[in-house]
């Protein structure tokens, strides 16, 4: 009861609080899951620039992004947010795996040291998400207790939810993989790099936050 | 060499603050046990574990494995999905187990809702934290 109480109370605040500021999206997610290249994608398609670097080896994004007043439009819809893009989440960091992938020991244990930051960073920002896209990797296991804790902490703030599941370009991926771990929820197959299902992307966008 | 696997009753972290139970399974953690917890931890305080982790590591400790496995009710007739969900709601975060153990230990934890398999590195690589 007193929990449902809560809800109900942050959910109203939320509402008064999201007409008086800009309504911040959040991208969320494990390490390499394309959170990084879907930003690119989206700040391409409406603002024509990038956001930040993608690249194969994990954590490559370690710190925060924010990029403001995107506006997408559709008919006579409109929605205008912040961008924000988070480190990945996860649970070890070893700056050995770094080095395997041809990093100098000094850069590896850098990289390792930012990209703990980089995730407690991450959490504390999940109290100031109005919506949050969960970008997972389609290709890999969805049952990762990362993504369950993400997706359990946004349910536990009442933060509404997409999850994405990228990479469907890749035989291997398996959206229905990801419907199945997480049947409450909206999952959508794309592919940031490739721009697949990128219009049905932005509809479920205007959905969640319109 | 062995493992060391350490059951904890959910008694023994009932009345704990959430602190408290990230501290203690983090320090049998660290003395490089598997944490069998009975039970669950509150979903914040799985975020928090993870943020408190993440401030430790350090080139001895890499980090860990957690998984937590809770019934659902996925699959389930309306007549059992009722029952399941009154049982959880009598037992609360007693319901269900928690694994947590030290990535220089455990490669990954995969888990499906039928089932779960611990991968550990080899012995000989544990120190180094290679994998297999």
């Amino acid at each position: 009861m007193l929990s449902v109480m809560k809800k109900f109370v942050n959910k109203v605040f939320r509402n008064l609080f999201r007409k008086k500021s800009v309504l911040k999206i959040g991208l969320y997610g494990p390490p390499n899951g394309g959170k990084t290249t879907l930003a690119n994608r989206i700040c391409m398609d409406w603002l024509g620039e990038e956001m930040g670097v993608a690249s194969p080896i994990e954590h490559e994004t370690r710190e925060v992004q924010v990029k403001e007043q995107i506006n997408i439009k559709s008919g006579n819809r409109e929605i205008s947010f912040s961008l924000v893009d988070t480190p990945g989440i996860a649970t070890k960091i070893d700056y050995e795996n770094f080095v395997r992938k041809g990093l100098s020991e000094d850069e590896a244990k850098q990289r390792a040291k930012e990209a703990t930051k980089g995730v407690i960073d991450a959490i504390k920002w999940l109290d100031n998400m109005d919506v949050v896209i969960v970008v997972l990797d389609a290709t890999r296991d969805p049952y990762s207790q990362v993504n369950i804790t993400i997706i359990g902490n946004l349910a536990a703030r009442d933060i509404p939810v997409l999850i994405v599941g990228n990479k469907v370009d890749i035989r291997k991926a398996d959206v229905k993989k990801i419907k199945a771990a997480f049947p409450q929820y909206d999952v959508l197959g794309i592919s940031a790099k490739k721009g697949t299902s990128i219009e049905e992307f932005y509809e479920a966008l205007f959905v969640l936050a319109g | 060499m062995s493992l060391t696997l350490q059951f904890i009753p959910y008694q023994e972290i009932e009345n704990l603050s959430s602190l408290g139970r990230i501290r203690k399974l983090l320090n049998i953690v660290k003395e490089k046990k598997i944490v069998l917890l009975e039970g669950r931890l509150k979903k914040e305080e799985e975020a928090e574990l993870i943020k408190t982790t993440m401030e430790e590591i350090n080139q001895d400790f890499k980090g860990i494995e957690l998984a937590v496995i809770y019934p659902g009710t996925q699959n389930l007739d309306f007549v059992r999905k009722l029952r399941v969900q009154f049982i959880n709601a009598l037992l609360g975060d007693r319901q269900g187990l928690t694994i947590v153990g030290p990535a220089s230990i455990i490669k990954e934890i995969k888990k499906d809702p039928n089932r779960i398999q611990l991968l550990t590195l080899e012995p000989s690589k544990r120190q180094s934290g290679k994998k297999r």
